[in-house]
C-alpha cells in the first residue's frame, strides 16, 4: 500500500511538472477568459496554441474556414462568445461595420511593450488590431518543367500564357495552369487581383458608386478567360485547397497561389519528389503595362471584442501578445508565414511574399462596402468564363447586383 | 372526440407551432420591409504594416444614434422585394422594351438572379418529384415480391441513400464525378472525349443534381409505398387474379388506386422539399451553374457583409412559392375530404 501511494504521488508530481512546463507567465494578474475565433491554416493554429500556454486564463479556440459566418454574432453577444477574432485586412471591415471590436490604445499603452509599432493597425487614429503576419498571392512554378522546355520564369500573365502554350504543345501537361477560380469568394479575389493589375479603380472617386464596367474590367476578364483555357475544365469548382491538390498531383506547372499555402506544397508530404523538390516561388505577376502587380497585400492580425470585460480583454491581449512573441518561432513555425516578429528569418518558401511587398503591390481595399462588391463579383463573373455572356454584360450584372445590395445596406441612396 | 378534449389534445402542439413557426415567419416578414439606416461614412486614414492609406469607415456614434431613434432600421416597404436581386420589376420592364424578340426577352429575364434560380428550382422540382416517386414505387413493388429472408437486408440497402447525411452523400458523389474520379473518367472513356467534365457544363451539372435528388429521395417514397402495399386488400387482389388479371393489370387497377391518397401526401412533402433544394448545390459547388432561392438565403447570410433584409425577403418569397406550388394539391385534398364528409 505504501508503495502504491508513493507511485501515485510520483505520478501526480510528473503531471504537475508537465503542466508547469506548459504554463507560461504572460503577465496576466487577474484571471480572464480567452476565446479565439479565426481562420484555419498552420500559422494561425500555431499562434492560438502558443496563446493557450499562458497561465491564469480559461482558454478556448474555434478555428474554421467558416469563421466569418460566426465571428460577428459571437462577438455581438454580451458577454461575447469570442473575446478575440483573428482576421485579415478584408475581414476586419465586417467587424468594424458592426462595431464589435474595441480600440486597443489603452491596452497597448499598458501592456504593449515588445509589439513593433508597424504591427499596429490604426484606423482613424485608433489602434484596432495587432498584425502578426503578411500574406499575398504570387507565382508558384515547377522549375524542372520550365527548365526542360527552356522557358524563363514568367513575370507577367502574358508570359504565363505563352509558357502554358509551350508546355501543352510539348505534351508534358494538358492543363499546365492552376488557379483558385472556384465561383464565389475565390473567383472574385482573382478578379480583384487582375483588375488592380490592369490599373482599374473600383469606385468613382470619393463615393461608394461602383465602376468596374470599363476597359480595365474587360481586360481583366479576358485575361482570366485566356488563363482558364489552360486550366483543368473543372476550374470553377477549384478553391485554394483543390488547386493545391492539383499541384501536388503534378498536373500543374504555373499558378498564382497564397504565400501561406506554399509551405505545404514544398514539404515531402502528399506529392512525388519530382514535384515538391521542383516547386519554387517567385514574385507577383503583372498584366498589361500598368506597372502595378496583379495581386494584393494582406495582413493577418488579432482584435479584442468590445463587449469583453476589462479582465477578459486584458487577459486576451496578453495571451495573444504571448502567442505572437519571439517564443513562437521554432524550426516548425518559422516557414509557416512571413512573421512580423523579431527573430524571424525568411525561409525560401516565404520569398514570394517579400517579392510582392518589394514590387509595391497594393493592400486589399479596406472599404466598408467592398465586401458587397466582392460578393457580387463572385456571383456574376462565372457566366462570362463559361461563355454564356459577354464581358460587358457580366460586368454590368456585377454593378447592378452590387448597387441593389449597397442600396439595401444604406451605402447608396 | 368531444370538442373540448380535442382542443386540450391539440393545444400544446398548436402553441409550439405558434411560437416556433408562426412567430418567426412574422419576424421575417417585418425584417423584409425594413433595411439598415443610411450609413454615415467618414473619411479616415488607415495605417498598418504596408503604410498608410486614405480610406473610409462607418461612423459608429452616428449609427448608434440612428438606431436608438428607429431600432428596426428605415422602413422601405416592398423595395427589397422589387429590387434587382429579387423580383426585379423595373429590370423586367426594361428588358421588355429593349428585347428584340420573345427569346431575347426570356434570356434577359433568366439572367436576373431570382428568375435564373426559379428556372432551376422549378425544373428540379418538376423532374425530381415524380421520378423519385416512380422509382420508389417500383423499388417497393420489387421488394414486396421478394422472399421473406431477403427482405430485411434489401430494405436496409435501399434506405442507405436516405440514411447518409445529404452533405456527405453529395460530397462522395462530387468526388466520384470529378474529371479524375471513377465516374468522371468512366464517362470520358464512354464518350471518347478526354476533356468531358460534368462540373464544367451547365446542362450536365443540372442532370447530375437531379440524379442526385432522385437517388437521395427515392428511398423516402419507397418506405411510404412499401408501408402502403401492406394495406392493399388481399381479397380484391385475389379476385382480380381469379378474373384473369395480369400482374400489370393488378398494379394498374387495384394497387395504384388504393395508393392514391398516399401519393398525394407524398407529393405535398416532396414538392415542398424539392422547392427548397439547397445541400446538393453547396456540396457539388454548383453555384456557377445552378442556384436556388435557399442558396441565395445562405449566401446573403454568409457573405463578408450580411444582407439580412434581403435574406428575409427571399425567405418570404420561398414561402409564397411553396404555397403556390402546393395549392393545386391542397385544393384537391380539400375537395376529397369535403366529398367524404358530405
Amino acid at each position: 500500500m505504501h508503495h502504491f501511494k508513493k507511485a501515485l504521488l510520483a505520478g501526480v508530481v510528473v503531471i504537475a511538472g508537465t503542466a508547469f512546463a506548459q504554463a507560461a507567465d504572460c503577465g496576466i494578474t487577474a484571471k480572464g477568459r480567452v476565446s479565439i475565433v479565426g481562420n484555419e491554416f498552420p500559422a494561425i493554429k500555431s499562434v492560438a496554441a502558443k496563446a493557450a500556454e499562458c497561465d491564469n486564463i480559461e482558454f478556448s479556440s474555434n478555428l474554421t474556414a467558416d469563421h466569418q459566418k460566426i465571428n460577428v454574432d459571437g462577438m455581438k453577444a454580451n458577454p461575447p462568445a469570442f473575446t478575440s477574432a483573428i482576421i485579415a485586412n478584408s475581414s476586419i471591415v465586417a467587424l468594424m461595420n458592426e462595431d464589435v471590436i474595441r480600440p486597443l490604445d489603452d491596452l497597448v499603452a499598458k501592456y504593449g511593450e515588445g509589439i513593433n509599432p508597424q504591427q499596429l493597425i490604426t484606423i482613424d487614429g485608433k489602434i484596432m488590431a495587432v498584425a502578426f503576419m503578411a500574406n499575398s498571392q504570387h507565382l508558384v512554378y515547377r522549375a524542372d518543367v520550365l527548365e526542360e522546355l527552356g522557358i524563363a520564369v514568367p513575370t507577367s500573365y502574358e508570359e504565363v500564357v505563352a509558357a502554358a502554350e509551350k508546355i501543352r504543345a510539348s505534351g508534358k501537361m494538358q492543363n499546365p495552369v492552376g488557379g483558385a477560380y472556384a465561383s464565389g469568394w475565390n473567383l472574385a479575389q482573382e478578379f480583384v487581383n487582375m483588375y488592380i493589375g490592369a490599373g482599374g479603380e473600383f469606385y468613382k472617386p470619393g463615393t461608394a458608386e461602383v465602376s468596374v464596367n470599363n476597359a480595365q474590367g474587360v481586360a481583366a476578364l479576358e485575361t482570366m478567360k485566356t488563363l482558364s483555357g489552360y486550366m483543368n475544365p473543372d476550374f470553377l469548382t477549384h478553391d485554394s485547397n483543390a488547386t493545391s491538390a492539383e499541384w501536388e498531383a503534378g498536373n500543374v506547372a504555373l499558378m498564382n497561389m497564397w504565400g501561406s499555402r506554399t509551405g505545404v506544397l514544398m514539404d515531402a508530404e502528399g506529392s512525388a519528389p519530382e514535384v515538391h523538390t521542383n516547386t519554387k516561388v517567385s514574385g507577383p505577376l503583372t498584366v498589361g503595362s500598368s506597372g502595378v502587380p496583379a495581386t494584393t497585400l494582406w495582413w493577418d492580425g488579432w482584435t479584442v471584442a468590445k463587449n469583453a470585460s476589462e479582465e477578459d480583454a486584458a487577459a486576451t491581449f496578453l495571451a495573444l501578445k504571448h502567442g505572437i512573441s519571439p517564443a513562437l518561432l521554432n524550426e516548425e513555425t518559422m516557414g509557416q508565414a512571413v512573421w512580423m516578429i523579431d527573430g524571424y528569418t525568411p525561409a525560401p518558401v516565404n520569398e514570394g511574399v517579400f517579392k510582392t511587398m518589394a514590387a509595391k503591390a497594393v493592400p486589399y481595399p479596406m472599404l466598408p462596402y467592398h465586401g458587397l462588391l466582392h460578393t457580387a463579383l463572385g456571383d456574376n463573373i462565372a457566366d462570362f468564363l463559361q461563355g454564356k455572356e459577354s464581358a460587358e454584360q457580366a460586368l454590368a450584372d456585377v454593378e447592378a447586383a452590387y448597387t441593389a445590395a449597397a442600396k439595401e445596406k444604406g451605402f447608396l441612396n | 372526440m368531444r370538442h373540448r378534449s380535442f382542443a386540450a389534445f391539440v393545444l400544446p402542439s398548436a402553441l409550439a407551432m405558434l411560437l416556433f413557426i408562426a412567430a418567426p415567419i412574422v419576424s421575417v416578414l417585418i425584417q423584409s420591409v425594413y433595411a439598415p439606416h443610411a450609413q454615415v461614412i467618414v473619411e479616415i486614414e488607415n495605417c498598418g504594416p504596408f503604410g498608410c492609406t486614405k480610406s473610409t469607415t462607418v461612423d459608429q456614434e452616428a449609427t448608434a444614434r440612428l438606431l436608438e431613434e428607429q431600432p428596426l432600421g428605415r422602413f422601405v416597404g416592398g423595395d427589397i422585394y422589387l429590387n434587382r436581386n429579387h423580383l426585379a420589376t423595373s429590370e423586367i420592364g426594361a428588358a421588355w422594351s429593349a428585347a428584340s424578340g420573345l427569346g431575347d426577352f426570356f434570356s434577359r429575364v433568366l439572367n436576373l438572379p431570382f428568375y435564373g434560380a426559379l428556372a432551376f428550382t422549378l425544373t428540379y422540382t418538376a423532374v425530381v418529384t415524380p421520378l423519385a416517386m416512380i422509382f420508389g414505387f417500383f423499388i417497393a413493388l420489387s421488394v414486396n415480391s421478394l422472399p421473406r429472408f431477403m427482405k430485411g437486408p434489401t430494405i436496409f440497402f435501399s434506405l442507405l441513400p436516405m440514411i447518409v447525411t445529404p452533405l456527405v452523400g453529395a460530397l462522395i458523389l462530387f468526388w466520384m464525378i470529378d474529371a479524375r474520379g471513377i465516374l468522371g473518367s468512366a464517362l470520358q472513356a464512354i464518350a471518347g472525349d478526354p476533356n468531358l467534365s460534368l462540373k464544367a457544363s451547365t446542362p450536365l451539372t443540372w442532370i447530375m443534381l437531379m440524379v442526385y435528388g432522385i437517388w437521395s429521395s427515392a428511398p423516402f417514397a419507397f418506405v411510404i409505398y412499401y408501408a402502403g402495399l401492406q394495406t392493399v386488400p388481399q381479397d380484391t387482389l385475389e379476385s382480380a387474379m381469379i378474373d384473369g388479371a395480369t400482374r400489370w393489370e393488378r398494379v394498374r387497377y387495384v394497387i395504384l388506386p388504393h395508393l392514391i391518397p398516399l401519393t398525394t401526401f407524398m407529393a405535398l412533402i416532396k414538392i415542398m422539399d424539392n422547392f427548397r433544394v439547397f445541400e446538393p448545390i453547396v456540396s457539388f459547388q454548383a453555384a456557377a451553374h445552378a442556384q436556388s432561392l435557399s442558396y441565395f438565403i445562405y449566401q446573403d447570410l454568409g457573405g463578408e457583409t450580411r444582407l439580412l433584409s434581403s435574406a428575409a425577403a427571399t425567405s418570404v418569397l420561398t414561402i409564397l412559392g411553396v404555397a403556390i406550388l402546393l395549392s393545386p394539391v391542397v385544393v384537391r385534398t380539400w375537395r376529397d375530404y369535403g366529398r367524404k364528409i358530405a
